[in-house]
C-alpha cells in the first residue's frame, strides 16, 4: 500500500529525515515510536503534504502512485488521512458544512453523486456515535474553544466521515486522558478492516494496549534504527530512549 | 488637475447662481439651515488629505470632474417600479425607490404601513410635516465639522423620510432603493432624516444601485434621532461600479434605553466614504456599529467612525472586518469619546483585516478618548494573511485549496453578516458575499436592474 524509499527532508536547509525506508501492507498496523525531535511528527506532515518541508531525495509511492506529485487535498481524496497533533481551530466554519464539503470531494473522487442533505445527516449521526462525540462540538465552528481530549475526537470522527485507506495518527494520545484515550483508540479500531492500514506515531507506549501494532519502528535522528514486533513497544517504556541513543551513537 | 481652491470655488458659484433653484420648493427651515452651511462649507471646503480625519482618502480626483447638478426633480421616462424587482426570497418589504437622491415621484403607496408612520420625500416631510422635521432636521449632523456634510446640506434638497410614532413597531422591514441613473455624469446630494419615536421599532435596509455606467458622486447625509426605549436598524448594502463615489454620512443619535445596529457592507464601489457618527445621549443605550468591505482592482473604501458616549452606563459594540485584494486600499478610524461623567461605559472595538495580495493596503487607527475613570473600553486592529495552518487543514481533508480560501474568507466575513437581525437579508449577504470572495460580481441573480459594473 505505501513504499516509502530513502525519504531525505529538509525544513530550511535543516536536514530532518535522512534516509526512511518504510513498507506498509493493506491491513497492518505500523506503531512509530522514537523520542522529542527524531522527525516523527515531520514524517506525518511530508506523507500528508504540508508544502514546509523540502523533499530532496528519496519517493513516496501510495498505491502505485508517486504521492510527491500530489496536492494535498488529492492525497486525501486518495485515501490518506492525517490526525493532526494539533488540529486547528478555524472560527466561522462550521463542522457541518467542513464535513460536508470534504466528503463530497471525496465523492466526486469517486465518481459518485453528492450525498442529499438527509443521507449526510443520517451519516454525521452514525459516526458520532461511533466517536462518542457530542452533537454540541460538531454544531460549533471547527475546534474552536474545543479542549484537547474534545479536539483529537473530532480528529477520528472527521476520519470516521472520510474512511481513509491509510490513516496517520500523530500523537493521537497527547494529552488525552484514560477515558479519552480509550474513546479514541475503540474509534480507531471500529474503522479498522482487512484493507485499510494505519500509521500510530507516539512517544509513549500506552495507546499501543489499545490499538496493537504489528509492527513497531524506532525513528531516531532522521533514520528507522529499529523495527520489530509489538514487544518493542513495551521494551521502549521500560528502558526509555537513552539506550537507543546509545546504540547510535549520540 | 484641478486645485482644490477651483473646486471649492466652483461649488461657490453653483450655490450662487443656484439660489433660486435651491430654495425653491424647500421649506424655510432647509433654507436656513442650508445658508448657515454654505458658510460653514466656504471656511472648510472639501476636504483635503491635509485635514487628519481625511488622510488615507484623496477626495480631489473624485470632485475634479464636471458633474451635472440637478437641482430640481427630474421627471424619470420609464417606470421604476417595474425595472427594479427585488427578488430576494421571503425578503418581504416596504419597499421605497429613491432616483439621484431624489425621492421617486411614482412610488407605490405602501398600504402596509402602521397608522401614523410616514415614509415620503423630505421636501414633501418639510411642508406637511413641519413639527417634526423642523425639530429634528440639521440638528445631529454636524456641518462645521466635514466640509462634505457642509455641502450636502448646503445643496440638499430631498431624500428619505421616514416617522415612527410613539410605540409604533413596523415589523416588516423598509428597503430603501437609491437608484442612481442618468444620461450624463452626476453628482447626487441625498439628505434623509429618519425620526423613530419613543418605544418605537424600525428596520431599514438601503440598498444603493447604479442603472447606468456613467460617472457618480453620491454625497449622501442621514440623521437619526432614536428616542427613549426604540429599537432601530440601519443595513446599508454597497455595491456600485468602478465609476462611482459613495460619500455616506450618517449621524445617529440615541436617546436613554434604546437600541441601535446599524451595518454597513461594501460589496462594491470605486471610492467610498463612510462617516459613521453616534451620539449616545442617555444612560443605558446599547449601540452595535458594524461594517465589512470585500475590495479589489484599485478600490478604496475608508469607514470613518465616532462613537460619542456622552452618558454613563452605555455599551458600545464595534466592528469593522475587511477582505482586501488586488491594488485595493482600505482605511479605518475607529474614535470613542468617553465624556466625563459618563462612567460605567462599556466600549469595544475592534477591525480585522485579510489581505490577499501583496499590493493591497490598509492603515487602521483606534482612538480612544477617555475622561471618565470608570469605564472599561477595549479596541484592536488585525492585518493578517490568510491562516496557512487552517489552508493546510482543510485540504488534508480533500478540499481543494480554492475551495479551501474561500470556506476562510467567508469565514472571516461571516462574522459581521450574523450580526444581521433580518434572517431572510442575511442569507442574501451570505450569498452576495459568497459570490463576490469568488471574484465575481455579486448582484442579485435576477435582479433586472443589471447594473453596470
Amino acid at each position: 500500500m505505501l513504499s516509502i524509499k530513502n525519504l531525505h527532508v529538509s525544513i530550511d536547509g535543516k536536514e530532518i529525515l535522512k534516509g526512511i525506508n518504510l513498507e506498509i501492507k493493506p491491513g497492518e498496523v505500523h506503531a512509530i515510536m522514537g523520542p522529542n525531535g527524531a522527525g516523527k511528527s515531520t514524517l506525518a506532515s511530508v506523507l500528508a503534504g504540508r508544502d514546509l518541508y523540502e523533499v530532496t531525495e528519496g519517493e513516496i509511492i501510495f498505491q502505485g502512485k508517486n504521492l510527491l506529485d500530489m496536492a494535498p487535498e488529492d492525497r486525501a481524496k486518495e485515501g490518506i488521512f492525517l490526525g493532526f497533533q494539533y488540529p486547528i481551530e478555524i472560527p466561522g466554519v462550521s463542522t457541518v458544512n467542513f464535513m460536508k464539503t470534504a466528503v463530497n470531494e471525496h465523492r466526486k473522487h469517486k465518481g459518485l453523486d453528492p450525498l442529499t442533505a438527509s443521507d449526510f445527516l443520517r451519516l454525521m449521526r452514525d459516526k458520532k456515535a461511533l466517536v462518542e462525540i457530542d452533537s454540541k462540538l460538531t454544531n460549533r465552528s471547527v475546534n474552536e474553544g474545543f479542549s484537547g481530549g474534545e479536539k483529537k475526537k473530532n480528529e477520528i470522527f472527521q476520519m470516521a466521515m472520510l474512511e481513509p485507506k491509510l490513516a496517520v495518527l500523530d500523537e493521537t494520545d497527547s494529552g488525552l486522558d484514560i477515558d479519552a484515550l480509550r474513546i479514541v483508540a475503540n474509534g480507531v479500531n471500529k474503522l479498522k478492516t482487512a484493507e485499510n492500514s494505519t500509521i500510530v506515531i507516539t512517544h509513549y507506549q500506552r495507546l499501543l494496549d489499545y490499538i496493537i501494532p504489528d509492527v513497531v519502528h524506532v525513528l531516531f535522528d532522521g533514520r528507522i534504527v529499529k523495527t520489530a514486533g509489538k514487544e518493542l513497544a513495551l521494551e521502549l517504556e521500560e528502558k526509555g530512549y537513552d539506550w537507543i541513543k546509545e546504540e547510535n551513537g549520540k | 488637475m484641478a486645485n482644490i481652491d477651483t473646486i471649492n470655488k466652483d461649488f461657490a458659484d453653483l450655490f450662487e447662481q443656484g439660489k433660486e433653484l435651491l430654495s425653491n420648493g424647500s421649506s424655510d427651515c432647509m433654507n436656513k439651515t442650508r445658508e448657515k452651511a454654505f458658510v460653514q462649507f466656504q471656511e472648510l471646503g472639501v476636504p483635503t488629505r491635509v485635514n487628519e480625519n481625511y488622510k488615507y482618502t484623496n477626495l480631489i480626483p473624485a470632485f475634479d470632474h464636471p458633474y451635472n447638478v440637478n437641482l430640481r426633480y427630474m421627471e424619470v421616462d420609464v417606470d421604476l417600479n417595474d425595472i427594479f424587482q427585488c427578488d430576494v426570497p421571503e425578503l418581504d418589504t416596504n419597499m421605497v425607490l429613491l432616483t439621484n437622491g431624489w425621492f421617486y415621484g411614482n412610488n407605490k403607496v405602501l398600504t402596509e404601513l402602521p397608522e401614523g408612520v410616514i415614509v415620503c420625500g423630505v421636501q414633501e416631510a418639510a411642508q406637511k410635516y413641519p413639527d417634526i422635521f423642523n425639530a429634528h432636521y440639521g440638528k445631529y449632523a454636524k456641518p462645521e465639522e466635514d466640509g462634505i456634510v457642509a455641502l450636502n446640506t448646503a445643496l440638499a434638497k430631498d431624500g428619505l423620510f421616514i416617522y415612527v410614532p410613539k410605540g409604533v413597531v413596523i415589523d416588516k422591514p423598509i428597503q430603501v432603493v437609491n437608484l442612481l441613473r442618468s444620461d450624463r455624469d452626476l453628482m447626487a446630494t441625498q439628505r434623509n432624516l429618519f425620526v423613530i419615536e419613543e418605544n418605537a421599532q424600525a428596520k431599514i435596509i438601503v440598498c444603493d444601485h447604479t442603472l447606468t455606467h456613467h460617472k457618480y458622486l453620491s454625497n449622501s447625509v442621514t440623521e437619526v434621532n432614536v428616542a427613549p426605549n426604540a429599537v432601530f436598524d440601519l443595513y446599508t448594502l454597497q455595491n456600485q461600479h468602478l465609476n462611482s463615489v459613495i460619500l455616506n454620512s450618517i449621524f445617529i443619535r440615541q436617546d436613554k434605553h434604546s437600541n441601535v445596529l446599524t451595518n454597513t457592507i461594501s460589496l462594491y464601489g470605486g471610492t467610498i466614504r463612510n462617516n459613521h457618527h453616534v451620539l449616545l445621549d442617555g444612560e443605558h443605550c446599547e449601540n452595535n456599529t458594524y461594517g465589512m468591505y470585500l475590495m479589489d482592482n484599485k478600490q478604496h473604501v475608508d469607514n470613518f467612525t465616532s462613537i460619542d458616549h456622552s452618558k454613563p452606563n452605555c455599551l458600545s459594540n464595534e466592528h469593522f472586518k475587511g477582505v482586501m485584494d488586488g491594488e485595493a486600499t482600505a482605511a479605518f478610524a475607529g474614535r470613542i469619546y468617553v465624556r466625563r461623567d459618563a462612567q460605567k461605559t462599556l466600549a469595544y472595538q475592534s477591525n480585522n483585516n485579510l489581505l490577499l495580495s501583496d499590493d493591497a493596503q490598509i492603515n487602521t487607527k483606534p482612538q480612544l478618548i477617555i475622561d471618565a475613570d470608570d469605564v472599561k473600553c477595549s479596541h484592536g486592529a488585525t492585518v493578517g494573511q490568510m491562516d496557512e495552518d487552517a489552508l493546510f487543514y482543510l485540504r488534508a481533508r480533500g478540499i481543494d485549496e480554492k475551495e479551501a480560501r474561500q470556506m476562510l474568507m467567508f469565514a472571516f466575513a461571516h462574522e459581521i453578516i450574523e450580526k444581521i437581525r433580518v434572517e431572510p437579508l442575511k442569507d442574501r449577504i451570505d450569498a452576495l458575499v459568497d459570490t463576490r470572495l469568488r471574484g465575481e460580481i455579486s448582484k442579485c441573480n435576477t435582479c433586472a436592474l443589471a447594473c453596470k459594473n
